[in-house]
């Protein structure tokens, strides 16, 4: 079957000998598709060389995008559509606008933020997760290599260098 | 990280408060005082002195500017050097290990303390008829023209037991009480933190959580009430129920400030090397959520007054916001002390890099300073105030005079307190 995907997937008992394995495994050019871990491994991250996060400019951008909308509602709603003095104040007093638009700042920065991390992650409802080796929700740290992703190196070879690494196991795994 | 690197870390470096760093202090309390002695003599000379006081109806003597000065320094600097202690006091409170290798560096601040105790009462004696409208007898004479019942009725806030009138036992007391405490735990932390020293092992560091938890109920109420005490009462008339929070927070984020910029002086000059980014970056997140805090208390403040706007309430914002000499800090003030450190320190590189954080937290230094000037001056000076030479030569001498005796504390012991507990646990610090 051609859109089938295979996966090599390394297994680790330890998360130190794991986070030496992953700068092993990239140095000898073998591409790291994930690692799967039943909980946070500190430095993980830098060591598979995953740069940082490009959300906080989202959130910024969606928290000027609720100001602004805030601060366009309330002038035009109280200057131009429907005006009315409230307290003697003038039409337009934008001291008063200050509460709203702090609210709709946050709360569009909020949502723009959990939506566009549910995206960038592939979380959405529908979507199917592929699961490597159930033994990453229990005690155990799963490496997965991605065969289409490393086509100048043997299959052989890859499973050498995880092997070599430390890996306790390693397995082979497709998805349809 | 998953390395576990061996650590040699000098931990019995002192801080050299050598002649050049002395010698630049004095050339700036030596310029202060060059200007302070120039902005005195014009305002003898050239000032509105002999014009008659619009409010008060009295003459303005150019004394009073400097008298008000002495009084915005007083607070100001009384609070950076309390909330040195505060700071030290919450890292022990909350078990924080992050910070293990600053806390020298916080209680240094403290040395201050008896020096502002000494300033502040001794100043209050000089200046008490020209600041504090309170301290006028006929207030409370019943059969005076000048009699004023609000005042009346407040009055035994500040004489009790005394006679209305007479001398201010309740409110003299109340600032020694919070100097003496306030110097007496201080002293008791630096004890405790030398002890650790000689002695090593847990029992210091639990003996000064245990104090610290004291002295965190004890400054909950005297901070608020000092705010009352020596800013709220210039306005006699006038309250806000969020003021004690209000300087709490100014003070707070003007401490703040000062910290971060001792510790990028003392990093820079090669001491605290295990003081990395990661710490920097934590000091800078308190630089920015609490000038965020303080944006929230003044506009907390301000919104209810200007929506109810009750008389007696408002006058407090139309003496400020409608006068030609106090509209324009009221903004300045805004720009200091929120845009300026949201917008600047509102990415994590800026937060992790000296050059950013020095010129916020140099800048919210006088955005508060300022803060303190618009609650001081309005109520004192009426139109004569405002920010000139004699404001600027002020503010540089007690800068100076509080760098060199906070200076000359921290020289006297180790930077690091070099067996606290959790000072491997600041080595590993990542964020």
């Amino acid at each position: 079957m051609e859109r089938d995907t295979h996966f090599i997937l390394g297994v680790y008992d330890d998360e130190d000998v794991l986070l030496h394995a992953v700068e092993k495994v990239r140095g000898s050019g073998v591409k790291i598709h994930e690692v799967y871990s039943p909980y946070p491994v500190h430095g993980l991250e830098h060591a598979l060389g995953y740069k940082r996060s490009k959300l906080p400019i989202a959130a910024f951008l969606f928290g000027m995008l609720g100001t602004s909308l805030a601060l366009t509602m309330q002038f035009y709603m109280m200057k131009f559509d429907w005006p009315m003095i409230i307290g003697g104040k003038n039409y337009a007093a934008f001291p008063d606008f200050v509460p709203v638009s702090f609210e709709m700042t946050v709360l569009l920065a909020a949502f723009g933020m959990v939506g566009v991390f549910l995206i960038t992650s592939n979380l959405k409802p529908w979507a199917q997760p592929r699961i490597f080796d159930v033994r990453s929700t229990d005690d155990k740290h799963i490496m997965a290599i991605d065969l289409a992703n490393n086509t100048s190196l043997k299959e052989d070879k890859i499973k050498s260098i995880l092997t070599s690494s430390g890996a306790t196991e390693v397995n082979r795994k497709s998805f349809e | 990280m998953a390395h576990h690197s061996e650590h040699h870390y000098n931990l019995e470096q002192r801080f050299d408060f050598s002649a050049s760093i002395k010698k630049s202090i004095l050339t700036v309390l030596g310029l202060g005082a060059v200007l302070l002695g120039i902005g005195i003599v014009l305002s003898i000379t050239g000032g509105h002195h002999e014009e008659a006081g619009a409010a008060g109806g009295h003459a303005f003597h150019w004394y009073e500017r400097v008298y008000a000065n002495l009084w915005i320094n007083n607070v100001f600097f009384t609070g950076i050097a309390i909330i040195g202690v505060f700071f030290f006091a919450i890292q022990y409170a909350a078990q924080a290990g992050w910070s293990a290798p600053l806390v020298r560096v916080m209680l240094s601040f403290g040395n201050w303390l008896p020096y502002a105790a000494v300033l502040m009462i001794g100043t209050f004696f000089v200046v008490n008829h020209d600041l504090f409208h309170w301290t006028h007898s006929y207030l409370f004479d019943k059969n005076d023209p000048q009699y004023d019942q609000i005042i009346d009725g407040k009055g035994a806030f500040f004489y009790w037991p005394m006679e209305k009138g007479t001398f201010p036992a309740f409110y003299i007391g109340r600032m020694i009480i919070f100097f003496g405490f306030w110097v007496f735990f201080f002293t008791k932390f630096k004890q405790f933190s030398q002890q650790e020293d000689l002695l090593g092992g847990t029992s210091h560091w639990f003996k000064i959580r245990s104090w610290a938890a004291f002295f965190l109920v004890f400054f909950a109420v005297s901070s608020s009430v000092s705010a009352w005490d020596w800013v709220m009462s210039i306005d006699t008339h006038w309250f806000s129920t969020l003021f004690g929070w209000y300087v709490f927070a100014s003070w707070f984020v003007s401490g703040l400030s000062a910290l971060t910029l001792l510790v990028l002086f003392l990093k820079g000059r090669g001491y605290l090397e295990m003081v990395n980014e990661n710490h920097v970056h934590d000091l800078g997140k308190f630089v920015f959520g609490f000038s965020v805090f303080w944006t929230y208390l003044f506009f907390s403040q301000f919104l209810l007054i200007y929506y109810a706007n009750i008389p007696e309430e408002s006058v407090y914002f139309v003496e400020r916001l409608s006068s030609d000499v106090y509209g324009p800090f009221i903004f300045v003030n805004l720009g200091l002390n929120f845009f300026l450190p949201f917008l600047v320190l509102m990415t994590r590189d800026a937060k992790r890099h000296g050059v950013f954080l020095k010129l916020v937290c140099s800048l919210l230094l006088v955005g508060h300073w300022i803060d303190f000037t618009l609650m001081v001056q309005p109520g004192t000076l009426g139109h004569n105030g405002g920010i000139g030479l004699v404001e600027v030569g002020m503010f540089l001498v007690y800068g100076s005079a509080v760098a060199l005796v906070v200076l000359g504390g921290l020289a006297k012991s180790n930077l690091i307190a070099k067996n606290h507990p959790m000072l491997e646990e600041s080595y590993h610090h990542h964020i």
